[in-house]
């Protein structure tokens, strides 16, 4: 008996507005959310903007003593969980909690507190002897990454196997393709799955300078994310979370649940090349596409659209877009494809939950979400990347891919109306 | 219970890096006569804490076993890693394991502190010096999932590669991980987890752990299960294991030291120990029912043993709970309290042990522990001689997972 896995409830935080109805409303409009940063003095750094989130903890449902001891990112995914949960209409109070899983991802969890204390007991990189009597009470909870998993857990009375996932900037699908694999073994019926990250902080934004990897447009921000563009120039950091409500299908129809859509298939390779670097082939993103379209029995041309991992990075791109003809073939250039970062950034480990969302509602709503400020054709790139205007179109498997430092490279399969074949 | 769960994984390599060891017949020698290495720390800059203690890896040289290119990119705990994975794979006889088929072998690590040392560095250049100073590798050495990914290149390994960033239960959760890998058909699966936590930031952070002990005294420091238990000793290193289809093993004419037969993990809440009792049990419960094995079968356990008192009570409870009369008669150890416990790296150390004493039907000892006040057959004192067929692992994180893992003897 194969267990399927359904999608019946969904949240997200994300810069351009907090929460499923904003950030669906931002995707269909392609308006971006990228702009100077304001969450610290970026003054020397090489690229000084990001996709911030407008984000006050107590507008949206945490009350003070939360607020006091959970981190940005942990604020961040107890409101996306907060709303997964409502709208999915489980009564967690009445679940067996044994039989509820939680697998969030993150890229860098706690580095922004860890980065803060750092500066209070170390005189301001002064000295390497700390003096730990300047540290925060909380900061062991930035130390251990797995307070993440741990803090939606307890929120929500789950009792089954609870992980936090730190794949780079694959965290997030992976956390995802982690929590299916839970409730397709029988591990558990229900799992909170979904990622967080809150990375724009000195630290972060340094070690992306370092190697050239993030958007030098200053003066000009809200164009600085030019996926698949033949001038793109780099990535603009992003921060915020998404969480799904992941279900065992019949318990979900069982109690009359909406399912959104299923998970048809998950599947992450290494590239076992470089820990930044890409090949110009894609071989190893197309076997993870190629290994996710297997798992669900489907031909490649059944795939109505693919939510790029599209960071604006020159081999990025290049990379993905060779991927995506070695698994679709002829078939990718009928296929749509675009890249939700050119409007909320990439936000490192969060950004594959928020894309994995970002398709769930194109599903729900036939629509497919653009790739804004894209201008100018790159030859290497020469596929329809949607350029600037969201586009209705029938939907019924639709793919997430994603690289990351390290060289993760994970593919997630949704599949809508029929369901997946086996 | 598990749809897939037809393939039976095995472990066929084992490499480490401990405090008592940094190469697994040490560590195993160590292990075995209970030797006990905590200590002062010593490391640059923490002479000043109020964390005294600690399981230290010395005498470990990065340089005479990985190559400079990915020395130079790398924090401790990758160095630690990567030793573990090369040892192991060695050990296994794969050593040229990706070179036929490399989507055959993948990847997991579980990761508790990151790369806090080079972290630090790097931090220190930020604000001391300014962000052009900051080094091209800190993006990929501080971040948990460095580990992984250089396994992955150093061994050209393009299989599934996972990371899990998980307080200590994890690294019974990445062993897990990797069975349930090579259950969806990966023939192999490098696993295991290393941590190298003693850099003066990354003790600063750990100093709010409540469970932490800050005893000045290496002999009173680490002693779960009696009436002086005053927390844990944090420590340095982990193993890492080559997890590998049963058949295909045998196939290539390897030895199937051990098989991974169950896991089972659950949460209850960060130190609230009292509760861990039922999580803990309802763990057990869960490896036992996925190995197919009945409580009286269990020759062994490996138990967490967190030193403080409500959690060495709570799993003393737990394996009456969910072993019944067997909970009370089972030989039970603790090897770590002889090295302290380094995060995610400790669970797949004491696997690394229980491998080991199935293998040489020897019960380690418990070292530096007496007086036992709960109702447990703890060993101590010294190994004590037993035919031993299957064992049963225990941990559980400070931020309230519980796992458990049973594993059968090869054969």
């Amino acid at each position: 008996m194969t267990r399927r896995v359904a999608v019946t409830g969904i949240g997200v935080v994300a810069p351009g507005g907090i929460g499923i109805s904003a950030f669906w409303d931002l995707l269909s409009s392609g308006r971006t959310a990228t702009r100077g940063i304001t969450l610290f003095d970026p003054e020397g750094l090489r690229s000084r903007i990001a996709a911030e989130c407008d984000f006050d903890p107590f507008a949206h449902g945490l009350d003070a003593a939360q607020a006091e001891r959970a981190d940005r990112y942990i604020q961040f995914a107890l409101v996306a969980a907060a709303e997964a949960v409502a709208d999915c209409g489980i009564d967690f109070g009445a679940e067996n909690p044994w039989r509820v899983a939680v697998s969030l991802g993150s890229a860098v969890g706690g580095t922004t507190r860890l980065e803060h204390d750092y500066v209070l007991v170390s005189e301001r990189g002064q000295r390497w002897d700390v003096d730990h009597r300047a540290a925060e009470p909380q900061l062991h909870r930035a130390f251990s990454p797995s307070t993440l998993a741990s803090d939606v857990a307890e929120r929500f009375g789950a009792q089954g196997p609870v992980q936090t996932v730190s794949t780079g900037c694959t965290s997030g699908l992976d956390a995802v393709g982690y929590g299916f694999h839970t409730i397709e073994e029988g591990h558990a019926d229900i799992c909170i799955a979904g990622a967080s990250d809150s990375p724009i902080s000195p630290i972060t934004m340094a070690c992306f300078d370092a190697i050239r990897a993030t958007s030098p447009d200053n003066d000009d921000p809200e164009h600085a994310s030019r996926p698949f563009d033949a001038h793109r120039n780099g990535f603009v950091m992003g921060e915020g979370a998404a969480v799904l409500v992941l279900e065992e299908l019949e318990h979900a129809r069982a109690r009359g649940a909406h399912v959104y859509c299923e998970i048809g298939g998950y599947a992450t390779f290494g590239n076992a090349y470089h820990m930044t670097g890409l090949t110009s082939e894609g071989l190893e993103m197309a076997k993870a596409i190629d290994t996710a379209l297997g798992q669900a029995r489907l031909d490649p041309t059944r795939i109505d659209y693919v939510n790029a991992h599209g960071s604006g990075t020159r081999q990025n791109d290049r990379h993905e877009t060779a991927a995506v003809k070695r698994s679709l073939g002829a078939h990718a250039y009928d296929t749509p494809m675009s890249s939700i970062k050119s409007m909320v950034g990439h936000s490192l480990g969060a950004i594959g939950a928020i894309e994995v969302v970002a398709c769930v509602l194109a599903m729900a709503h036939q629509v497919v979400p653009p790739t804004a400020n894209y201008e100018t054709p790159d030859p290497e790139c020469d596929l329809d990347y949607v350029p600037r205007t969201a586009r209705p179109r029938k939907l019924d498997h639709v793919l997430s891919v994603g690289s990351g430092f390290g060289g993760f490279q994970s593919a997630v399969l949704l599949t809508g109306r029929g369901g997946r074949k086996r | 219970m598990s749809a897939r769960a037809t393939r039976r994984t095995a472990i066929t390599g084992i490499g480490v890096v401990a405090p008592n060891g940094t190469d697994t017949e040490t560590y195993w020698k160590s292990v075995r006569e209970g030797l006990f290495v905590l200590d002062r720390i010593t490391r640059e800059g923490c002479g000043h804490l109020p964390l005294r203690v600690a399981g230290e890896v010395r005498g470990f040289d990065p340089s005479a076993l990985i190559e400079e290119t990915f020395l130079v990119q790398t924090d401790r705990f990758s160095h630690f890693a990567m030793a573990a994975a090369g040892a192991a794979l060695k050990d296994a006889g794969l050593s040229d394991a990706a070179a036929d088929s490399p989507y055959s072998v993948g990847v997991v690590t579980a990761a508790g502190s990151g790369g806090g040392e080079f972290g630090q560095r790097e931090l220190q250049r930020l604000w001391g010096q300014g962000s052009r100073f900051v080094g091209p590798y800190q993006s990929i050495a501080w971040f948990y999932a460095a580990s992984t990914g250089q396994i992955s290149i150093r061994g050209g390994f393009k299989g599934p590669c996972g990371v899990v960033a998980s307080d200590e239960a994890g690294g019974l959760d990445a062993v897990a991980h990797a069975a349930r890998t090579v259950g969806r058909g990966t023939d192999v699966v490098v696993a295991g987890a290393a941590e190298a936590p003693l850099a003066p930031y990354s003790m600063v952070c750990q100093l709010g752990y409540p469970e932490l002990s800050t005893a000045e005294d290496p002999a009173r420091a680490y002693r779960p299960f009696t009436s002086a238990a005053c927390g844990f000793v944090p420590a340095e290193g982990g193993a890492v294991l080559v997890v590998e289809d049963a058949d295909r093993a045998r196939g290539r004419g390897a030895e199937v030291r051990a098989v991974v037969a169950g896991h089972a993990a659950t949460f209850t809440g960060a130190s609230q120990w009292d509760r861990s009792r039922e999580g803990l049990a309802h763990a057990i419960r869960g490896a036992l029912d996925e190995a197919g094995c009945a409580p009286e079968e269990i020759d062994v356990v490996f138990a967490d043993a967190m030193g403080v008192p409500e959690a060495d009570r709570a799993e003393a409870l737990a394996l009456a709970d969910a072993l019944g009369p067997h909970g009370g008669r089972v030989p039970v150890t603790a090897p770590k309290t002889g090295i302290g416990r380094s995060y995610c790296g400790a669970p797949v150390l004491d696997v690394a042990a229980a491998v080991l004493a199935m293998e040489q039907g020897q019960i380690p000892p418990t070292p530096n522990v007496f007086d036992v006040c709960h109702d447990i057959d703890l060993v101590t004192s010294q190994a004590r001689p037993a035919e031993l067929r299957t064992a049963l692992v225990l941990s559980r994180g400070l931020m309230g997972s519980n796992a458990a893992l049973v594993l059968r003897r090869g054969h």
